[in-house]
């Protein structure tokens, strides 16, 4: 009997374990042996490291010169620096905006509620990629934002917003506002009125509750949401290469250059690799505050 | 203390909500404009729409990414499922840790690395074994790799509010575990079920960077093909087939989960309807005193 079962468990671990394995880890360690390969031109176009001598030893031949060149060269360092202070930036302004917004429909009655979740997880549901094209219509030189601006007399020129660095941040704030969103609502709308009730009993002004109460339970929610966005922000690729400028070093256009127009496989890898290394630390935090969310 | 809904609450969810939906509301205004130029409001028409159908290479990319889509969503919801019960059920199981990082990772790591690191495998394989050749198969494989989280993610959610006690008492009827499960739980979680594939199904429909590293010479995804338009600035004929993308998704879902809420409050109704005809005489409950490892022993 317990056999059985044992073995029955495994039937249902192991498909997705072995998937995952294969599609998703495995990748991860080659692209670890390739970033210590040197570039050569053929098919595929990187040495491999481990090779055989005459008298059939194995030899592992490791180039960290691929890693040398993050640091020599002046573009990688800038770029993780550019990407890593526009998602920051980015998360912010999510926060100080996704914020008021998930506050204001954690107080909405609740049929409305769910009404407005839907309209906030809506967007989500439709293309990235055509949301971040629409957002060209509107922030172009005679765009709906600078004809609207025109007309009601606040500039006088138009405003120069496409192909910038505001347009990236512009993009990112507005397609990840909901992933900012919609785990600051999960928070507040749990936290319990009675704690707010028994503040303002006790004399406490609301902003003062607001401050002692909602901010510090609702931490859960703004770190998972500030991780929810600044991850693939810092990663993003779609919104630079459409909204940015033509030399914008977000990390993504980087490593897409590297890979499709320079043909440096090893370089990109070692880009790659090193881009990992960096999100580990934000990565672990979200998994260990998604984890405790599960279990509450 | 009632929570307070104030006039102030209300402009901050209009206005905020708002911003979100203008951009859509301008693309889909404009792809009812006359005028090639977008910005330049040329009279209504609907030109764009039937030009849309006469472009075949649109057309071909639309079919295939359905049917990456079709397939994506469908391995992502069946391994995602069986990952989301492995990581409820099974408290322990060598793994367990491995399993559920890696089921979570994807959802927030940059698409360009998982998709690099992919090419690169699939690369060498190809050159040692002459296989795969990429295109149809090795999409799919990429985009059920980053669906399969947000199906676990939906299903786990489910599966912990899942009354076990049901399946308990199947099984004490002398049904097998697979039977008990499959009987009871399975109806349970299916609305999490479905809207994982559904949320898979559009995530790989609108996937552009994995395709891009994915895609053989021959295999342009409509993503891929839309993007290489975009990348010279507004296009009328993509402002109407966004429109069409937009308008269709949006209606889907709001379809699906109207389908589903009245699915949920019936299923509540006849829960609230068998708990009624049960209270009359309440037996005590015996299996609460008894020390569960003696209730199921294993």
């Amino acid at each position: 009997m317990n056999r059985t079962r044992h073995a029955r468990r495994w039937l249902i671990i192991l498909p997705p374990l072995l998937f995952l394995l294969i599609f998703f880890l495995v990748p991860f360690f080659y692209t670890l042996k390739i970033s210590f390969a040197e570039s050569v031109i053929r098919i595929p176009p990187f040495t491999d490291i481990f090779t055989r001598t005459a008298d059939h030893r194995l030899h592992l031949t490791l180039d960290l010169n691929n890693f040398r060149r993050l640091f020599t060269e002046e573009v990688y360092g800038l770029a993780y620096l550019f990407s890593l202070r526009t998602a920051f930036f980015s998360t912010l302004t999510c926060l100080l905006l996704g914020y008021p917004i998930a506050y204001a429909m954690s107080r909405a009655p609740r049929a409305t509620q769910k009404v407005l979740l839907l309209a906030i997880i809506l967007p989500f549901w439709t293309s990235f990629l055509l949301r971040v094209y629409a957002l060209e219509a509107v922030i172009q030189n005679d765009g709906i934002l600078n004809m609207l601006l025109l007309r009601l007399g606040l500039i006088s020129h138009p405003l120069v917003i496409m192909h910038t660095n505001l347009a990236i941040y512009i993009g990112i704030v507005y397609s990840y506002l909901p992933y900012m969103v919609l785990p600051l609502f999960a928070t507040l709308q749990k936290l319990d009125p009675a704690l707010l009730e028994a503040a303002s009993d006790l004399g406490s002004p609301p902003w003062r509750a607001f401050l002692d109460i909602t901010l510090p339970l609702s931490l859960p929610g703004i770190i998972a949401g500030s991780m929810l966005v600044f991850i693939p922000a810092v990663g993003e690729f779609v919104i630079p290469s459409l909204l940015g400028g033509p030399g914008n070093l977000m990390i993504g256009r980087v490593l897409w250059d590297e890979f499709f127009t320079n043909h440096d496989w090893p370089v990109a890898s070692a880009v790659a690799i090193a881009f990992v290394v960096l999100l580990v630390g934000p990565i672990a935090i979200y998994q260990y505050f998604s984890a405790r969310h599960l279990e509450s | 203390m009632r929570r307070q809904f104030s006039a102030l609450h209300v402009a901050i969810l209009c206005l905020g909500i708002g911003v979100l939906y203008v951009p859509i509301v301008v693309l889909i205004g404009y792809s009812f404009n006359a005028s090639p130029m977008v910005n330049v409001w040329g009279g209504f028409s609907t030109i764009w729409y039937s030009r849309l159908l006469h472009h075949q290479n649109l057309l071909d990319s639309a079919l295939l990414s359905l049917e990456v889509a079709m397939c994506a969503a469908s391995i992502a919801v069946v391994l995602g499922t069986l990952a989301a019960i492995a990581l409820v059920r099974f408290a322990r199981f060598p793994g367990r840790f491995l399993l559920s990082a890696m089921v979570t990772a994807p959802l927030v790591m940059p698409e360009v690395i998982t998709g690099i690191a992919l090419l690169l495998l699939f690369v060498s394989l190809l050159h040692t074994f002459s296989w795969p050749h990429r295109g149809f198969f090795t999409i799919v494989f990429a985009h059920a790799t980053f669906c399969i989280a947000y199906v676990t993610v939906t299903v786990q959610s489910r599966l912990h509010g899942a009354d076990q006690s049901l399946e308990e008492a199947a099984m004490d009827l002398g049904a097998g575990p697979g039977r008990a499960f499959i009987d009871i739980t399975l109806p349970l979680i299916a609305p999490a079920i479905i809207s994982g594939w559904l949320l898979s199904f559009t995530l790989s429909l609108d996937d552009l960077v994995s395709s891009s590293f994915m895609a053989g010479p021959s295999t342009n995804t409509l993503p891929m093909l839309i993007y290489s338009k975009v990348k010279l600035g507004l296009s009328p004929v993509i402002n109407a087939l966004a429109t069409l993308i937009i308008v269709a998704v949006g209606a889907g879902v709001i379809c699906a989960g109207w389908m589903m809420r009245r699915a949920e409050a019936r299923h509540e109704l006849e829960m609230h309807e068998a708990e009624r005809l049960n209270a009359a005489p309440r037996v005590p409950d015996l299996r609460e005193r008894v020390p569960r490892a003696v209730r199921s022993p294993s």
